[in-house]
């Protein structure tokens, strides 16, 4: 069976336009918090999320509105839920880094890489309860240098726990380069684990769909866990308000507060060496022109885009879909913010 | 004098520090960015940042200690220390107690606590009372600017392991990047003297132990720590108009506690009300009620805490962490 891109499209861009009118909420003032979005790494969601059966369970880090919404949770509850309503998702006790749904067996964590013995147990559960069901983790790459998962990685590569592992790499830990805090390989690193790696390009929803497929295909016939990195770029870096995002987005506004503190401390007698100090300097500013220069900034890294280009050949059903999902979350919203509890 | 914010006090202590003490270095997530000011004056190799590895860069903060450096090791949030807490409780705080007392661990944990800014239950933890209840750990949660520069020296200059907790809602950094971000549309109940104050021209440290008596008051003792010192002073101001005197300690150390200073205030009043924003089972406030009780003072007790795991939604955190009414109608209460 081949993906169709017409369904995956379809979940990419309900998940773009609710996590768009949520950030409208949240720079509202009408979420409070952060606000970790998953805008940019729809296709790895999309292609893993839709082939998920009834009894299969999700692990989600704190960015897990996509897949909470294309698993098929009431977008009108998660929208309450943020919007800190008793009649939201986890009666408001959760926000966004918590959400659960005990009926779609998934749950969130804040904690980076919880998500590796959440997937593990849900897996375990499984081979018990459910068989031929499976569990799906999704984390960043940053991590990938926590202990748990690995310890998790490994648990599932020895009881050939049926997981799929999904890595969403974008290349950045919170606001630091990936590769300056990660030694060696992540592909490697899972096989070393006895875990076959599949690289898939993150920003290809039907890529993803047949890299995974295969992978729960393995899991669900007991031959264990599957590791899938994908690369993807968040266009909001780490979450609303990121800082260096704002930086080069509005350089005059925020750069002043910054840098006087910084040239008074890059003066102030006491310290080191003038080369160590330049050291200093350099790296702030790399990490201001990395921003400068992300992929993030290149609509040709939007998975939307790259799934829309292909589709573009039957304009009229294409536009039919869009009108349509538009629709879709314009109710959503009404009928989340219609009533405001007392 | 100069004045102030409060997170701004503890890097310009850490600054004057690191600037005597070529041992001190700093890691974390993000410390790069996070301790941008530290890097462009002490360089990447002593303000470094690590992968999100906390029980990796925690536990060679402890050993690191050991063999020589005085490190700050920075966590994300105090929560986050629930991924890493063996380096702590079975390494740290025994490092002095199994080497017969011949080996220490100096290392400073530095970590924002607390909530008040919509986060949710995972990322609003205080923890100071579990922490201090391992025996070799040194808790601090100072109040305003001046302590915390000043506790943030005497923490480097402690002799074995100290946790240095930095409340949000009073760090000017801390609250923009995690409750504001970008936007100016949140508002949150920010205790003014705790964000911004008057510190010392060069720092001096402040003595870990030491309790300090916020406000005097004859009628009942209030005792808290960080956030929860700017409420009570708050109610106090309130209950005055009523005709009650309260006098408000702050005890800036949770561990060792000042138990001079509660005793002193306790047996003046006998009254005591214990504001603490950490959980209320088995911690902080059930110490101080034994403290108490163990010096043979006889005296009315209650306690304003956080009972249940912290909610999301705004209006009902407010409801569950210490505030003025809580703290008031509690006062009342004992009173009658």
């Amino acid at each position: 069976m081949p993906p169709n891109l017409w369904s995956l499209y379809a979940l990419m861009l309900k998940s773009r336009l609710f996590e768009e009118a949520i950030a409208k909420l949240w720079h509202d003032g009408l979420i409070s918090g952060e606000m970790h979005l998953g805008t940019g790494e729809e296709a790895i969601i999309a292609g893993v999320v839709i082939q998920l059966r009834e009894d299969d369970a999700m692990a989600l880090d704190h960015r897990g509105t996509a897949a909470l919404l294309m698993r098929g949770v009431d977008p009108v509850l998660i929208l309450r839920e943020l919007l800190g309503y008793p009649d939201g998702l986890c009666g408001g006790m959760g926000g966004h880094m918590h959400l659960f749904s005990k009926e779609h067996l998934a749950a969130s964590s804040g904690i980076v890489g919880a998500e590796g013995p959440t997937a593990a147990g849900f897996a375990l559960a499984a081979q018990y309860l459910r068989p031929g069901a499976m569990s799906v983790a999704f984390f960043g790459e940053g991590a990938m240098n926590q202990g748990m998962l690995m310890e998790a990685m490994n648990l599932a590569s020895a009881w050939h726990l049926p997981v799929l592992f999904v890595c969403k790499d974008d290349g950045w830990a919170i606001t630091t380069r990936s590769r300056k805090v990660t030694g060696g390989d992540l592909n490697e690193r899972a096989r070393g684990l006895g875990i076959p790696a599949v690289e898939v390009d993150g920003l290809d929803v039907s890529k993803v769909w047949e890299a995974s497929h295969s992978a729960i295909k393995r899991a669900r016939s007991g031959q264990g866990p599957t590791f899938l990195h994908a690369r993807c770029v968040h266009f909001e870096g780490h979450f609303l308000g990121f800082q260096l995002i704002r930086m080069v987005r509005d350089p005059l506004r925020e750069m002043t507060g910054i840098a006087i503190p910084l040239t008074q401390s890059f003066l102030h007698p006491g310290g080191a060496a003038l080369h160590e100090r330049l050291a200093g300097l350099k790296a702030v500013l790399a990490a201001v022109l990395a921003t400068l220069r992300d992929p993030r900034r290149d609509s040709a890294n939007d998975p939307l885009r790259r799934a829309r280009t292909i589709l573009q050949s039957d304009q009229v059903r294409l536009q039919g879909l869009e009108d349509q999902i538009e629709q879709e979350i314009s109710n959503v919203l009404s009928s989340a913010l219609a009533e405001v509890p007392s | 004098m100069r004045t102030m914010f409060f997170s701004q006090a503890i890097d310009d202590s850490l600054a004057q520090a690191m600037a005597d003490d070529p041992r001190i270095v700093l890691f974390g997530e993000d410390t790069p960015l996070l301790r941008r000011n530290l890097l462009v004056r002490f360089g990447p190799k002593r303000v470094r940042g690590a992968p999100i590895s906390e029980s990796a860069f925690l536990g060679a903060g402890v050993a690191a200690a050991m063999a020589g450096l005085r490190p700050v090791v920075e966590m994300y949030m105090v929560d986050f220390l629930g991924v890493c807490m063996d380096a702590l409780l079975n390494h740290g705080a025994k490092v002095e107690a199994f080497s017969g007392g011949k080996w220490t661990a100096p290392v400073v944990v530095r970590a924002p606590c607390g909530g008040g800014y919509g986060d949710g239950g995972q990322h609003e933890q205080s923890l100071w009372g579990w922490l201090a209840h391992i025996p070799g750990l040194t808790v601090l949660v100072p109040s305003t600017p001046a302590d915390a520069g000043g506790l943030m020296l005497a923490a480097l200059q402690h002799d074995g392991p100290v946790i240095f907790l930095e409340h949000k809602l009073l760090s000017e950094t801390w609250l923009e990047f995690l409750g504001s971000g970008a936007r100016r549309t949140v508002q949150f109940d920010v205790p003014a003297e705790g964000t911004k104050g008057t510190v010392p021209q060069k720092w001096e440290p402040v003595p870990i132990g030491k309790a300090v008596l916020y406000r005097a008051g004859d009628d009942v003792t209030i005792i808290s720590v960080g956030v929860g010192v700017h409420r009570a002073r708050e109610a106090a101001q309130a209950l005055e108009t009523e005709g009650i005197s309260a006098a408000v300690l702050d005890l800036r150390t949770i561990s060792p506690l000042d138990k001079t200073a509660v005793c002193e205030t306790v047996a003046q009043t006998g009254h005591l009300l214990v504001v603490d924003e950490d959980y209320e089972g088995f911690g902080l406030s059930g110490e101080l009620s034994a403290v108490v009780l163990e010096a043979g003072i006889s005296c009315k007790y209650a306690r304003v805490c956080t009972q249940t795991t912290i909610p999301y939604a705004r209006h009902l955190e407010d409801q569950i962490l210490p505030n003025k009414q809580r703290i008031c109608a509690s006062v009342r209460q004992l009173m009658q």
